[in-house]
């Protein structure tokens, strides 16, 4: 990538998500170059920079909502360097899939996942508790309410051409166009 | 106790003739006889009546005052309204809960009383106020609570409790109820004397197309909230053609006065039923109908043996049955008791209930002049309205239209309670300013007033000479005043609870949007609230409003749109800004399940890897 500091940066992230939001926007194919043209990538699974480096984000894309603590304090770190944060898809709008387990407690969740589920071979019924994990929230949160969120893009995922039509409005401060059979979604 | 359920449930049914439309009155009879409508009683009513036994669940989980388990045999139910709220609700739920050893919404271990809280009951006058059974006690207080406790350990009868009885007919024989009238204001219509027999006679002695002129003159419009003209209802059903091979057509009196705050209607039925058993034959005259139904609300069934009793009194002095003074018109009431349901005062749901259904709204139209109760065409009015009309024909319409101010001619009965020296009914001429009432009731220092109950207006001291009229401040009689020390918010949370728990669950925008706004409110009064928490809350009213398919939805958002509006530095107050765009709402530390990982993972645990 092509080290010209004035392109916008724009950082990516998945939370709790499938990166199924990443793969719609990687299928923008090869209007990836005009993309790179356009923005210098921050930290991203694209790129698969782990952090910032201080430098300001014009714009951070989040996929997924948060389910554990790490996605907060990643979340916030996005709120922080980023000048505007747009919420890609409906994990991070809704909570999404993950959030299904908010209709029941954690303890039952973790103990279907790992001791009593049908096909969970466990004997010692040993719980995953590496300090590494990030321990789980209470319930599964959209972004929106873990800190200001800019923008909502639906879709599950969105499509590559709502992804595309979306970001590239926002680097040119034009209005977005996205015509109905972009997000309607029977 | 099979056999003697199913015995006893057949009983019911055949009660009311096997008639599926009367699954109410059967759920209610199970009820009070085996203190549940349980699994068993379930698939024998179903069976008896020949109805689904989804219908029966239904219906059971539908009416408050329904339980699938036993309830204990005597039911304590608190009257949870923002009223209550102000004189001391917390403080008397608690004595209750401590001297019954229980939490509301649980039985004594013996099977002996359950506590619960209700919506209102009707008593914001006299508040706190609870039902025990179908016993009105008012004006509880800590040693009160603790005492009736101690008295129904002692005899179980909730008829003991009463000591005193109220003024007027609470204390007639029939009643027996410390419920007072608390009437400030007798007014020349609805709460005048009567001399029974006069406006029907008067009625029947003209056309029934005179009598609607009559209505019409008299510019009458509902008294329940929504001021519909009365006339043109009437002309409606009148010209209403009933279903193939039926000439029924009916009239139904609407006395679900579940609105919190209001209560007129327990006055109307307590002095001055006489008038509106009149109103409904008056109005079966006039549109052809021959059958009525009072839907009397569950919370004032200790007023139901009076009103049969006076029913019966008018069917002896041939004012109500076949030959209504002896001439060819018949028309006869019949009491409909419902069973602890807000929603049932729209009149839709109202007819639903009627034919023993859950309470829940039609869509309109077709409206129910057309096609209401059984299908065939039906006027549903206020009691009050009702009173009105027999007014209207005894004096004539020029009289009636010569108190009130010209879109809205008459005098209204309003329901003031709160923080004021004169609770109670106030009949006065329509078009008055809110300050001029304000000054009766004894409440100068008013900060905030509620017209028209939690789905109504809240009035800041600034509107205070606005009037009460159709026009300007519409309201069904509720008015709510609350003094300079009530935190507005509060109140604005306790509304939104009411609707949170009334809301039938039809539509989505109601029974969702609704716990939202509760739960932005309360995260305002945590200050925990942000500036951009006031638009959405904008918004989302709005979309309730927009999208609820009847009254309820269309109005519940009203207690927060109102106070946006009239008390918005309530809201500005409390709300501010996160620096860094967190949310304030939000905090990581009380988030965190701890109870999965109970070792003491390190707090920093999650962290980054290192690029």
């Amino acid at each position: 990538m092509a080290a010209t500091s004035n392109k916008p940066r724009v950082a990516t992230v998945s939370l709790a998500g499938c990166f199924g939001c990443h793969m719609s926007l990687l299928d923008i194919d090869e209007r990836l170059l005009d993309l790179a043209e356009l923005i210098e990538f921050d930290r991203s699974p694209i790129n698969d920079y782990k952090s910032f480096d201080g430098r300001r984000c014009a714009v951070g894309l989040i996929e997924g909502g948060c389910a554990n603590e790490e996605n907060v304090r990643v979340l916030r770190d996005f709120r922080t360097h980023c000048d505007v944060l747009v919420s890609v898809g409906a994990c991070a709008i809704n909570g999404g899939i993950p959030a299904l387990r908010n209709m029941v407690s954690v303890e039952e969740c973790i103990d279907e996942a790992y001791r009593s589920g049908l096909t969970v071979v466990n004997p010692d019924g040993i719980l995953p508790d590496d300090p590494e994990l990030p321990r789980l929230l209470d319930r599964v949160r959209p972004c929106h309410e873990v800190v200001k969120i800019d923008y909502h893009l639906p879709g599950c995922p969105p499509s590559a051409d709502t992804i595309w039509n979306a970001l590239t409005a926002l680097l040119s401060g034009a209005p977005p166009e996205l015509p109905y059979p972009l997000i309607k979604y029977d | 106790m099979t056999a003697a359920l199913a015995s006893a449930i057949g009983e019911i049914c055949d009660g009311v003739g096997r008639d599926p439309t009367r699954l109410l009155d059967v759920a209610r009879a199970v009820q009070e006889r085996f203190r549940c409508v349980s699994t068993a009683a379930t698939d024998h009513i179903a069976k008896e009546l020949g109805v689904p036994r989804g219908d029966v669940d239904g219906l059971v989980s539908f009416y408050a005052f329904l339980s699938r388990e036993p309830k204990g045999r005597v039911v304590i139910r608190l009257s949870d309204d923002i009223i209550d709220r102000l004189h001391g609700f917390d403080r008397v739920r608690d004595a209750f809960g401590r001297a019954l050893g229980i939490e509301p919404g649980q039985t004594t271990p013996d099977g002996a009383i359950t506590l619960e809280t209700t919506s209102c009951i009707g008593m914001c006058d006299q508040a706190p106020a609870a039902l025990v059974n179908e016993v009105v006690v008012t004006d509880l207080s800590t040693d009160r609570a603790r005492e009736i406790v101690g008295d129904l350990r002692d005899h179980m009868e909730p008829a003991r409790l009463v000591r005193t009885f109220g003024d007027g007919n609470n204390a007639h024989d029939l009643v027996r109820a410390m419920v007072n009238n608390n009437i400030r204001a007798e007014g020349p219509f609805v709460l005048s004397e009567l001399q029974r027999g006069e406006a029907v006679s008067k009625a029947i002695g003209v056309s029934p197309a005179e009598v609607i002129r009559a209505v019409k003159t008299a510019r009458l419009r509902g008294r329940g909230g929504a001021g519909f003209p009365t006339g043109m209802k009437w002309e409606y059903a009148r010209n209403a053609e009933p279903p193939d091979g039926s000439r029924r057509k009916f009239v139904i009196c609407n006395a679900d006065e579940g609105e919190p705050g209001t209560f007129k209607d327990r006055v109307i039925l307590t002095e001055r039923a006489d008038r509106v058993l009149a109103g409904m034959t008056i109005a079966g005259y006039a549109i052809g109908a021959e059958e009525g139904i009072l839907y009397l609300r569950d919370e004032y069934a200790y007023l139901q043996r009076y009103l049969e009793h006076l029913i019966d009194e008018r069917r002896g002095d041939g004012l109500l049955g076949p030959r209504i003074l002896g001439t060819d018109f018949g028309f006869d009431v019949r009491i409909q008791m419902g069973a602890g349901a807000y929603i049932c005062g729209e009149e839709t749901a109202l007819i639903n209930s009627c034919e023993g259904k859950r309470g829940d709204p039609r869509n309109r139209p077709p409206f129910p002049a057309q096609s209401g109760y059984l299908g065939c065409p039906t006027i549903v009015n206020n009691p009050e309205t009702l009173c009105c009309v027999t007014k209207i024909i005894e004096t004539g319409p020029a009289t009636f239209c010569a108190h009130g101010s010209p879109a809205s001619s008459g005098t209204k009965l309003l329901s003031v309670s709160g923080d004021c020296h004169a609770p109670g009914v106030y009949e006065l001429p329509f078009g008055l300013t809110l300050r001029a009432l304000l000054d009766r009731a004894g409440a100068a220092d008013a900060a905030a007033v509620q017209v028209g109950g939690p789905s109504g207006t809240m009035v800041a001291p600034d509107h205070f000479d606005r009037r009460i009229e159709f026009d300007d401040l519409a309201t069904g009689g509720a008015i709510m005043v609350f003094g300079p020390d009530r935190d507005i918010l509060e109140i604005v949370r306790g509304f939104m609870d009411f609707f949170v728990h009334e809301s039938c669950g039809y539509c989505t925008p109601c029974r969702v949007g609704n716990v939202i706004l509760r739960d932005r409110i309360a995260r305002i009064i945590d200050d925990r609230g942000e500036p951009s928490d006031l638009d959405e809350l904008e918004t989302l009213s709005q979309t309730i409003r927009a999208t609820s398919r009847c009254g309820l939805g269309q109005t519940s958002p009203n207690p927060v749109l109102s106070t946006l509006e009239s008390f918005r530095s309530a809201y500005e107050q409390r709300v501010e800004a996160d620096p860094d765009g967190f949310r304030r709402s939000f905090d990581l530390a009380s988030s965190v399940c701890l109870t999965v990982s109970p070792d003491a993972r390190p707090s920093s645990g999650g962290r980054e890897p290192s690029p």
